[in-house]
């Protein structure tokens, strides 16, 4: 790349913003002002005509750098994109003619639409419009187009973990898609929990009997697939390095490792089993004829295997069974300790699917589900009619204790057991005692996830005892499933109840570490269906991350940004701020304690960016100085001009869209307001701040997604961290004699089209209110 | 329980066992459908007559599943019924509901469970024993008996309380006095007694009643 800058900027006179604004005005001001060596103005610059325009400057005038003054910059990107992978560009491959950074002054949605169009407004409409390019041409100045990452790894190979349902569907898919794969299976066979089951729910028309369970059919697959290593009896010891460049050991039982590389891991390490006997209210492990459904398909079969007829008998005399109670929410969406706080939600699917296994077998069998909410979403609605059909009986109701008794003697002649289901008929009102020969729980599914690396008890045993009152925890593995050499820990970050994180919304299979893809019950209890689906999600995101990372891309949300942090190492004081800050665990830290940038493992958020102290990272295109040099170009009025400035640095992701698409509906906002568009909150640094209070600006808003629990975040944690940090302002604000209410921090959600410029007009009243700014014109 | 009890001698009515539900679905008419209630109790919110009924419909199928058999039988609520159609147009699993009630009724009677006093129960007999005597509704009689179903002095009461409207009634020729004396009705009268009467063999026969 040469290092001559030389910018060129474009100013478009259509979509009315000839008529509202003096573009000669604007391209004076970009002129003397900005400092840029070329500026033209053209009715419409987003025409083939405006594009050959700049084309023609770019590759005949040696223009390195471009402004657009015109709409957005989420309009129009593939008309105004002059990057090296630009296809239709001549020569794109060619050193020279590397593509060009732009930088784009929203003069339509940020100006003209959001202003009114009256005499009146025509000055504040020009003064918006002037500051909006000046800001673009010195972001300009200091953008360069990025280059991929030329430490990039190119390996394809997709390594699944699990070989479950979910695990077996990964890696089937993947194969099916061409890409080689390993998979890494705990135990001595495929096939999971699913082997273990009698029979599958129903994933096709007509939704109303159990199907069989074709788990040997897919196991077969994995067998005769070519691209298919399996690795039995195996876990992972150690896995290191990053999307496109993983490196991970593969110890089996006999204590040999292998090493493989692979270019992205996929974790279906699927449920754990929850542990019932927590249950002894509802007499489980004090008679055998009280089993949870696992239990009940080891029971159901073996009745139908090579010497059964079909008939399950009661494990406590092997009497047939003529009655059998199914209780609902077994140690389930209860908030007792022990019990699991959440719904599994697939658990009256799967109680109506056992049902059947006895009404089929015999109709007069008794049959009873006593639930309180039955939850059978989607097609699963017509399983629980035709389980209606067949003489299911369902009882809304709350079970509250299960009595075991023995029986002296029976018809048989053999002892056995008697279960009295005690419960509260909630459509009667009543308390009622109903006996029966079996009792199955449904107990829910306990995600095996690895060990909680944001836990504040990291041990085990601490973590048993907790303290009355608070919602009950749940209880997850501490065996590593992954062993991630990664500074901030060895498993994915969790969310919930050991659930491991990700945008449940937006991007469901991302996790918190790049290039590594949980589906299955490690995400959220899920039936075979689910998971099915589950993990062929994970395994084309596992293919995209390993295409992205051969090509130095990023994965969600800047899917296919080229620009990777980078950092002065001279300035750097070693506070590991970065390290530990980083919402996906990209960066680690050398025997000196100086960050080391995983680049294929960074999503671009810029929290590091945010984070540090001595402003030493950076971005090609981002970086302290884009936003800085922005901050510094806005004209500042002086005091008596009664035009006070408030800067707005908005979140891209919802914020950002936001405030477009308010303008777009002519939702007009105060004239006052200077917008920049930032990757995240997180990305804030206070230096712009301070930046912003010393150029004149007497407010400043910040615009980030929703934070906490619930987050909206698309970099999970950055509007959280941006938040914290805002809050620790205030002290140095007091300092200086300012009011606290001159920075202000909001959640704003990307539907937030009117209540944006609200917000806006009610502080640039309340900025009204305390007055200017004392430090403008210093 | 603290006794032990032995599974050939379980407790005199074994409740949620699907035995009153197995009866109701082979001798109620349309009782094949109670199997089919998910519990929503849209039935019950839409019965205009809702807050008369001691367990409206959703509250009956939880009861016959539950094996509350004399109390669903000497229930008074399905005969509070006025087959308005509410219940059924409205049923997301499409029951038959009010025909449900009916046929709940009608069982209740012919197994001689149905509160005695029932005035529905008692307007629907003489209705039947009017239409079933000679094959037509004769009104004037139908009037006659309903009005004096309580007794001399209440039906008095109640037939000056109605003069005005007989009197119209009499004037625009919309009640024939002479019907009451003359009985009328179709041909062949007895044959529809040999058609009531092998109904009647039949559904005993096939119900297993008396």
């Amino acid at each position: 790349m040469t290092n001559e800058v030389k910018v060129a900027a474009y100013m478009c006179k259509g979509c009315g913003l000839g008529e509202r604004l003096d573009t000669k005005l604007l391209v004076d001001i970009a002129q003397s002002e900005g400092g840029v060596s070329i500026c033209k103005s053209h009715d419409y610059l987003c025409s083939s005509d405006g594009i050959a325009t700049i084309r023609d400057d770019i590759d005949n005038q040696g223009v390195t750098h471009v402004v657009i003054g015109a709409c957005s910059r989420r309009s129009k990107t593939e008309a105004f994109n002059f990057s090296a992978t630009d296809a239709g560009r001549v020569g794109a491959a060619d050193e020279a003619t590397k593509g060009v950074a732009v930088a784009r002054a929203n003069l339509r949605e940020g100006v003209i639409w959001s202003q009114p169009d009256s005499d009146d407004a025509r000055e504040l409409t020009q003064d918006m419009a002037n500051d909006y390019v000046r800001m673009a041409c010195a972001e300009a100045k200091f953008m360069q187009q990025p280059v991929a990452d030329p430490e990039r790894g190119a390996n394809k190979r997709i390594l699944v973990v699990g070989g479950g349902i979910s695990g077996i569907t990964a890696a089937l898919e993947s194969a099916k898609a061409g890409y080689e794969v390993l998979l890494v299976e705990k135990t001595a066979h495929l096939g999971g929990w699913t082997k273990t089951f009698h029979r599958r729910l129903p994933a096709k028309e007509p939704y109303a009997h159990p199907h069989d369970n074709d788990i040997d059919e897919l196991v077969n697959q994995i067998e005769v697939a070519a691209n298919i290593t399996v690795f039995l009896n195996a876990t992972l010891t150690k896995t290191s390095g990053a999307p496109g460049q993983f490196s991970v050991d593969i110890t089996t039982e006999s204590g040999a490792t292998v090493t493989e590389n692979v270019g992205a891991l996929v974790q279906a390490s699927g449920f754990t089993r929850y542990d019932a006997s927590q249950l002894p209210e509802f007499g489980y492990g004090k008679s055998p004829d009280v089993v949870d459904q696992i239990e009940l398909e080891a029971l159901a079969k073996s009745a139908n295997g090579p010497n059964g007829e079909g008939g399950i008998a009661r494990p406590s005399d092997g009497k047939m069974v003529e009655s059998v109670v199914f209780v609902q929410c077994a140690g389930q969406r209860s908030d007792k300790p022990g019990h699991l706080p959440y719904c599994s939600g697939y658990c009256c699917n799967v109680s109506i699917k056992q049902a059947m296994y006895f009404k089929d077998q015999n109709p007069d069998i008794d049959t009873n589900v006593i639930y309180t909410d039955l939850r059978t979403p989607g097609n699963s609605e017509d399983f629980y009619r035709s389980a209606q059909l067949k003489g299911v009986v369902f009882t809304n109701g709350t079970v509250n204790k299960i009595e075991v008794n023995k029986i002296e003697v029976n018809k048989v002649g053999t002892e056995g057991d008697q279960l009295s289901v005690n419960f509260h008929d909630h459509i009667l009102d009543q308390d009622a005692i109903t006996h029966a020969d079996l009792v199955v729980l449904a107990t829910g599914q306990v995600p095996n996830s690895g060990v909680d690396i944001e836990s504040k008890i990291p041990d085990a045993n601490d973590r048993a005892d907790n303290t009355a009152g608070q919602s009950a925890q749940v209880k997850v593995s501490v065996e590593s499933i992954l062993n991630l050499d990664y500074r901030q820990g060895r498993d994915l970050p969790h969310l919930k109840h050991g659930f491991s994180d990700s945008h449940f919304i937006c991007f469901p299979y991302e996790t918190r570490r790049t290039g590594i893809y949980t589906c299955g019950p490690v995400r959220r209890p899920m039936d075979i269906v689910q998971s099915i689906e589950d993990a062929t999600g994970a395994a084309m995101k596992a293919i995209q991350a390993v295409e992205g990372a051969a090509m130095g891309r990023a994965a969600h949300p800047r899917s296919g940004d080229l620009s990777y942090p980078s950092f002065r190492k001279e300035g750097c004081t070693q506070c590991k701020r970065c390290t530990v800050e980083c919402p996906f665990g990209a960066i680690d830290e050398d025997e000196n304690h100086y960050p080391v940038f995983n680049e294929s493992r960074c999503r671009r958020c810029g929290t590091c960016m945010g984070a540090c102290p001595v402003r030493v990272i950076s971005f090609e295109n981002y970086s302290v100085d884009t936003v800085g040099q922005q901050i510094k170009a806005v004209d500042m009025p002086d005091e008596f001009d009664e035009k006070p400035r408030i800067l707005i640095l908005a979140c891209e992701n919802d914020a950002y869209p936001a405030l477009d698409m308010a303008a777009h509906n002519r939702i007009e906002y105060n004239a006052f307001v200077r917008i920049i568009p930032v990757r995240c909150l997180g990305s804030v640094n206070l230096i712009w701040v301070t930046d912003a209070i010393n150029a004149g600006f007497d407010g400043i808003m910040m615009m980030g997604c929703k934070k906490g629990e619930d987050y909206q975040c698309h970099f999970v944690s950055g509007s959280e961290l941006a938040h914290e940090r805002m809050s620790k302002i205030n002290d140095t604000l007091s300092q200086l004699q300012l009011e606290p209410e001159r920075v202000q921090t909001y959640e704003v959600e990307i539907t937030d089209i009117e209540r944006v410029p609200k917000l806006i007009n009610d502080y640039a009243a309340k900025i009204d209110e305390i007055g200017m700014n004392p430090f403008k014109g210093f | 329980m603290n006794q032990t009890t032995s599974v050939s001698d379980p407790s005199p009515v074994e409740k949620y066992r699907n035995n009153f539900l197995k009866e109701v679905e082979a001798n109620v008419e349309e009782g094949d459908w109670v199997k089919m209630c998910m519990q929503c109790g849209v039935c019950s919110g839409s019965c205009p007559l809702g807050s008369a009924w001691a367990h409206p419909p959703q509250e009956l199928f939880m009861m016959i599943r539950a094996g509350q058999r004399e109390e669903v039988l000497r229930s008074e609520s399905m005969w509070m019924c006025t087959s308005c159609y509410s219940c059924v147009v409205r049923c997301p699993r499409e029951l038959p509901i009010m025909h449900i009630m009916h046929g709940l009724a009608n069982y209740a009677n012919r197994l001689g469970l149905a509160p005695k006093m029932n005035p529905t129960k008692r307007f629907a007999k003489l209705f039947w024993d009017n239409i079933a005597a000679t094959g037509r509704v004769n009104e004037s009689r139908l009037s006659i008996k309903l009005y004096f179903m309580n007794g001399l002095v209440s039906g008095i009461k109640t037939a000056f309380a109605m003069r005005k409207v007989g009197l119209g009634m009499l004037k625009t020729h919309r009640l024939n006095l002479i019907g009451f004396f003359r009985a009328g009705g179709i041909k062949e009268k007895n044959q529809l007694q040999q058609m009531l009467n092998k109904a009647y063999e039949i559904e005993d026969k096939r119900k297993g009643l008396s």
